[in-house]
Formats: C-alpha cells, structure tokens, sequence
C-alpha cells in the first residue's frame, strides 16, 4: 500500500431502547493500516473514541453471519471487507429491515428463526427415524450439491438488498428460498412439491421475487441464488399447470 | 395482518403459479411481437411499395385476392388483450402505497445496483405504456386499412401522432428489452449462470440499441414521407405496378 490515507467513517448511531437517543450520523477519522478490515477499524473507533459503539462479530473470518451492515449503501460482511477495497469515505448502516439492536447491530437471528418456522426448514421423513440403524449411504456428488447450498451463514444480506423484501416484509427472501431448494434436494426430506409448494407458492414466497437478483450480488457466500431460485420456481410453477 | 395460527385450508391454490406464469407468457408473446413489428414498420426504408406489400400481406392480400382488413383488427383485438392482461398482472408487483415507493428508491439509491434499477424503469415505462399505447391500438383497431406509405405518414406528420410514437418507442424498447432479459433469468437453467447472465445483459443492450436506431431512421423516414405529402393528405399510396396497368 501506498502512503496511508485518513479514513472517515460515517456510523449510524441509535439505540432505541434508551429513550434519549435520536438517530443521527456521527463521524470518526481512522489511519488506515496494511491489510486493515471493517472490523479491525471499528474496533479502533470503540477503544480510541467511543465506546459506546455497538457492533457484532464473532468469529472475523465471515463463518457466523453476525456482522453483516450497509457498507456505503450495499450489505457486506465487515469482517471481510478491506478498507482498501473503499474510498476514504466510508458511510455505515444497520441491515434494513430487521430489528435495531443498537447502532450497527441488528437482530437477524429474530429474522431467521421465523423465517425457518414458517418454511419449516428441517427434514421432514415420512416414517419413524430408526437411530440404530447406519444410515443409508448418500451419493458423494448429491452430498455436495446440498452441502454447496448449506453454506448459507444467514447472516441477511440477501434480504437487506432485495427490493421485493424492502417492499413486502412477509417476503422470505432468497435465503428462504435456498433452505426449501436445500431441503428438495434432499432424499431424507420426504416433501412433495405440492407440500414445498404449500410454504412458498405464492406471493411471499416463489412468486413474490422478481429477479432482481441483489441477492445473488451480495451473497457474501457466493451461493447460486440465482440458480436455486429460477429451479424452486420452475418446480412450483409445475404445480399450477 | 393475518394470525399465524389462523386455520389454513389444506387444498393448494393453484393460481399464484398459473398468474406468474401467464405474466411471463403475455410479456414474452408482447415483447417478441413488439420486435417484430418494429420491423414490418421498418419495410419504409426498402421504399414505399416494400411498406404498401407488407401491410396488404397481413390483410390477406396475397391469399384472397382483395384485402381483408378486419383480420388485421382481429389481430390488433388479441394483442389489446394481451396487453391488458399483462399490465393487470403487473400491477400485482407495482409498488402501490407510498412506505413501498420509498423503501425501494432508498434501496436503489443506496445499492446503485444494475438489475434493481432495470426493475425501476420497468414500472416507470410500464405505467406510461397504460396511457399511451391504447391511444395507437385503437386507431390500428378502427382504422385497420388505413396503414401503408401515405396512409401512415399522414397520420405520422398531418395527424401528429409522432410525437407520441417517438415516446412510445423508447418506452415499448425499453420495457420489452429489460423484460425479456429478466424472463431468461428468472426461468433459465443455465451451465454457469453468472457468465450466462453477462452475456444475456449485453445482448439485451445490443438488441435494444439496434431497434432504437432502427425506430428513429424508420419514424424520421414517414416524417419526411409525411412532410411532402401533407398537400395531398388523405390520397391512399397505389403501387408502382398497379400505376402503370391502370
Ligand atoms: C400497460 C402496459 C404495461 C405495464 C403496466 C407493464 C408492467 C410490467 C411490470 C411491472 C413488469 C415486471 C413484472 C415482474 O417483475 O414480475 C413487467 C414485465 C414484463 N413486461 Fe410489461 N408492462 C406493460 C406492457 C408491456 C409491453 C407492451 C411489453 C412488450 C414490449 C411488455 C413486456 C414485458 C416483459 C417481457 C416482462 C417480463 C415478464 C416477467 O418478468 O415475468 N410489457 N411488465
Ligand atoms: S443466502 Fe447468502 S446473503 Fe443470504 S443469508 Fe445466506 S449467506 Fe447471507
Ligand atoms: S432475485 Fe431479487 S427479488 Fe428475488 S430474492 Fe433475489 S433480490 Fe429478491
Ligand atoms: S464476524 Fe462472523 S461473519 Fe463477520
């Protein structure tokens, strides 16, 4: 790198459960560092200027889904971006869309479980799950293709850039739509398409999406969202034919 | 809002597929057909007898012997449905109350994201097209035999309707480009989608770039057709070769 540049951060800053706070902006100006990352940078804001910033990490290496946040508008995960790979002013948001927690943290984890219940989103087997027997061996190309859809971290990008979800808050969004995608994949789960179709086939789900595709060019995971999404539709638009 | 607990009818209701479905079918049958047109239109540029030919051929001409203009209403009748149906269904989509407009021109603004804008000018030429387009579908459906080379450039200049054919180009073009782009990604299987989505963007600005050239060579082609014939306005076009035999 170059001669380090003086990075301004603009941050959100709010906490809606202390009824003084208002929602406004507040700046900070950083060194840049080699190879520094978001989260390295709001840690030096917390420590060197305000403690009071709240944020979520957990695990830095884009594994947990917690630090999601608007980065200068586009969701991103803070942990992975390099401020690099930004101009010198940097504008940072909650995810829209969810619940405030305080500041940049945001309660996706509320989101998701919803979402997971109503799609109910685990195998569902027909008959009782014998736990003595070894289980019956899957092909190793098929445990993949679920695997490859599995590594989705919920951590909500895909919904705070989508401009159906933006519109219609019962949409569940493309990570709804990989998870029932994942799970018709699946030969343990034993739902028909008229029963995925039953969770999805309508306005909040399948046909809510317009094919944006934001999802698909946010997805910190690179998931093939717009794959997975132009498949369930196709399966679903089968059962109105 | 409806309870989460409420009891839900276990019988499926096929319909939301069947609307999304016949959303994709109007707006392709639209879009490809809209192309089309576009260069039947276009005949003009091969000169006023390649334009006189086509328009008979679509009344028949060329099958009965004499021309049968209510074919070409028939027709004109079936696309006016179409068109009706598809921007019904459409507005199932259409942001309709104000906290929608504002959340999704706060994401576009925010995200400067390609495809999210395309959606945008979508609704924005969609909701123009509701007014505009029924004003030139119903003069081809009442006045079916009034279309060939004076006929039309007539009603381009003298009947000032060109500048409503000027706007309905950009929107028609603009519109069915981006649709017809969006129908390939959203139904398509597709080996590595993300080159394939690359390549569909680029071919949809080709397309939509070469019928905009197309359109304004061909309106700037009945303006100056109209423009000389305005003294004589209301004189039907006779062929080269009808001219000599009488
Ligand atoms: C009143 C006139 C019209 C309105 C209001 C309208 C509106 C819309 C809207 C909002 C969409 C997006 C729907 C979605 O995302 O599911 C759409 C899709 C589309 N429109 Fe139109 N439109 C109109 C006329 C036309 C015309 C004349 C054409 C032909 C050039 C056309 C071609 C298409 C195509 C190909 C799509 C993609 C269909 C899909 O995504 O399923 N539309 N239209
Ligand atoms: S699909 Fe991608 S963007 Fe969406 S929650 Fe999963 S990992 Fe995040
Ligand atoms: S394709 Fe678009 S509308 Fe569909 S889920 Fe993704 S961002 Fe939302
Ligand atoms: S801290 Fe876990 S993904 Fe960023």
């Amino acid at each position: 790198m170059t001669a380090s540049r003086t990075l301004t951060f603009h941050v959100f800053r709010h906490n809606p459960r202390d009824p003084d706070s208002v929602p406004g902006v507040r700046d900070y100006q950083v060194e840049e560092a080699p190879g520094m990352t978001l989260f390295i940078a709001l840690t030096r804001i917390r420590e060197e200027f305000d403690p009071g910033l709240s944020f979520d990490f957990v695990c830095r290496a884009g594994v947990c889904g917690s630090c999601a946040m608007l980065i200068n508008g586009r969701p991103g995960l803070a942990c992975r971006s390099l401020t690099g790979e930004l101009p010198a002013d940097i504008s940072l948001f909650p995810l829209p869309g969810f619940e405030l927690i305080a500041d940049l943290s945001v309660n996706t984890g509320k989101w998701m479980r919803a979402m997971s219940e109503r799609l109910q989103a685990w195998v569902h087997a027909a008959g009782e799950v014998n736990l003595n027997e070894i289980e019956i061996a899957m092909d190793p190309e098929l445990a993949e293709s679920i695997y490859e859809l599995d590594r989705c971290i919920e951590c909500g990008c895909c919904v705070a850039a989508c401009g159906s979800a933006q519109m219609r808050p019962d949409f569940v969004g493309a990570v709804g739509l990989n998870k029932l995608a994942r799970f018709r994949l699946d030969p343990r789960d034993d739902r028909s398409d008229a029963e995925y179709y039953q969770l999805i086939g309508d306005d909040s789900g399948i046909f809510g999406c317009m094919s944006l595709l934001g999802c698909q060019d946010v997805c910190p995971k690179e998931l093939s969202l717009q794959t997975q999404i132009a498949f369930m539709r196709r399966a679903m638009a089968r059962q109105g034919l | 809002m409806k309870d989460p607990d409420s009891f839900l009818l276990p019988r499926i209701d096929r319909w939301p597929a069947r609307l999304d479905l016949l959303q994709s079918a109007s707006g392709l049958f639209l879009g490809l057909f809209m192309w089309l047109h576009m260069l039947f239109v276009s005949s003009i540029l091969l000169g006023n007898d390649a334009m006189w030919a086509v328009a008979r051929f679509f009344e028949g001409y060329f099958f009965f012997g004499s021309p049968l203009p209510w074919l070409v209403s028939a027709f004109v009748a079936t696309v006016f449905a179409l068109f009706v149906t598809h921007a019904w269904l459409a507005l199932r989509k259409f942001p309709t109350h104000w906290g929608q407009h504002m959340a999704y021109l706060r994401l576009m603004r925010a995200m400067h994201h390609e495809d999210t804008i395309l959606w945008f000018a979508q609704v924005i030429t969609g909701f123009a097209m509701f007014f505009l387009a029924p004003v030139h579908l119903y003069l081809m459906l009442t006045h079916p035999e009034l279309i060939g080379p004076y006929e039309s450039a007539d009603r381009v200049w003298s009947g000032r309707m060109w500048p409503l054919y000027l706007v309905l180009l950009f929107l028609v073009e603009l519109h069915g480009g981006i649709g017809l782009y969006r129908l390939a990604v959203k139904w398509g299987d597709f080996k590595d989608a993300i080159a394939a989505r690359r390549r569909l963007k680029r071919l949809k600005w080709s397309l939509t770039v070469f019928f905009l050239v197309l359109g304004l060579t061909t309106l700037a082609a009945y303006l100056k057709l109209g423009m000389e014939h305005a003294p004589r306005v209301g004189e039907p076009y006779v062929p080269t070769w009808q001219r000599a035999a009488s």
